[in-house]
């Protein structure tokens, strides 16, 4: 029942927001998620995730895993 | 600049450049700036194709911890511009060429933006969710044995009385759905269903019933919290969580409204 600050919104919520909801503006754009079947791919890698997170004490907390490593 | 694009956050009208803060970061770290034309500001960061272009998206988008990463900074620059000014999220990941084709997309598409700015001007989104708990949503009374029956038929008619009992159950727990949705309902001024959560994926015990997002004039949100709270204290076993104000993902489109 409590409202939550920004970085306590469980992951869950925020992606049924940002990939089934959220302007689909398109044009010229090199790629939109209107282009990928997003939601099914993105929730597959979430509940797989969820599943092996929940036999992990530290799930957020693996280096390797930071946003640009390893770049394509 | 071929190896870099435009990652678009959302589009406003009217905010202050001063609304996000002195050095706003937005996703892979990336200062946010903003592009302006025909009286629409759009939020954006420049970023590289290695890691936003459409292949390399494609496989970034897989990796949760990327994904989640990515998220949480692009609902960060959506709630900061929403707190401040008439704001249209837009979906996560749309990458653009330039800023001159941002420049483009608010001059092409300007009625439409305007639409969605008018009617979330003063608004919020507020998400529902309402859970029965585990005991709750799985009571299945042992069913009593008929005296005299053999053996198999008693087996029989067990399988057959559990198999109505979690009908039942079912049915009891949509029909409350259907009660609190129409209960909060008249608090807001559009609403849209978002799926039911798997508790493999919510993390939480108990079944998901019911999962929609409200939009709501700021004047209203007090009174749908007391609603929900008081729908839940009269439903022992159920719980009623009420999240926001999000940015209005979730009313967009114009399909969206209902």
């Amino acid at each position: 029942m409590d409202t939550l600050p920004a970085e306590r919104v469980a992951l869950v919520d925020l992606l049924d927001r940002l990939l089934a909801g959220g302007a689909v503006i398109t044009g010229d754009v090199v790629i939109s998620v209107a282009d990928v079947n997003l939601v099914r791919v993105s929730l597959r890698a979430l509940v797989t995730a969820v599943r092996e997170e929940s036999h992990d004490v530290f799930p957020h907390r693996t280096p390797s895993d930071r946003p640009g490593d390893g770049g394509a | 600049m071929s190896d870099n694009g435009v990652y678009l956050y959302a589009v406003t009208k009217d905010l202050a450049p001063s609304a996000l803060g002195d050095e706003p970061v937005g996703v892979a770290g990336a200062p946010v700036r903003t592009v302006s034309g025909s009286g629409l500001t759009a939020l954006v960061s420049t970023v590289g194709l290695d890691e936003f272009g459409e292949e390399a998206l494609r496989q970034n988008l897989e990796r949760l911890p990327w994904l989640e990463a990515v998220a949480r900074a692009h609902h960060a620059v959506a709630t900061a511009a929403a707190l401040a000014a008439p704001t249209a999220p837009t979906r996560i990941a749309t990458v653009y060429r330039t800023d001159e084709r941002v420049r483009e997309l608010l001059r092409d598409q300007r009625s439409e933006l305007t639409a969605v700015l008018r009617r979330v001007t003063g608004r919020g989104e507020w998400g529902v969710k309402v859970i029965a708990s585990g005991e709750e949503a799985g009571k299945e009374p042992e069913p009593a044995e008929a005296a005299g029956e053999r053996p198999g038929t008693a087996y029989l008619s067990r399988r057959r009385a559990r198999r109505r009992s979690r009908e039942e159950t079912s049915r009891r727990l949509a029909e409350q759905a259907r009660q609190i949705e129409s209960e909060l309902t008249p608090y807001a001024v559009a609403s849209r269903r978002h799926r039911l959560q798997d508790p493999g994926i919510s993390g939480r015990q108990g079944r998901m019933t019911l999962n929609i997002a409200y939009l709501l004039d700021h004047d209203r949100s007090a009174g749908l919290l007391a609603a929900a709270r008081e729908l839940e204290d009269g439903l022992p076993g159920t719980r009623i969580e009420v999240t926001g104000p999000w940015p209005a993902y979730s009313f967009t489109d114009e399909e969206a409204t209902s």
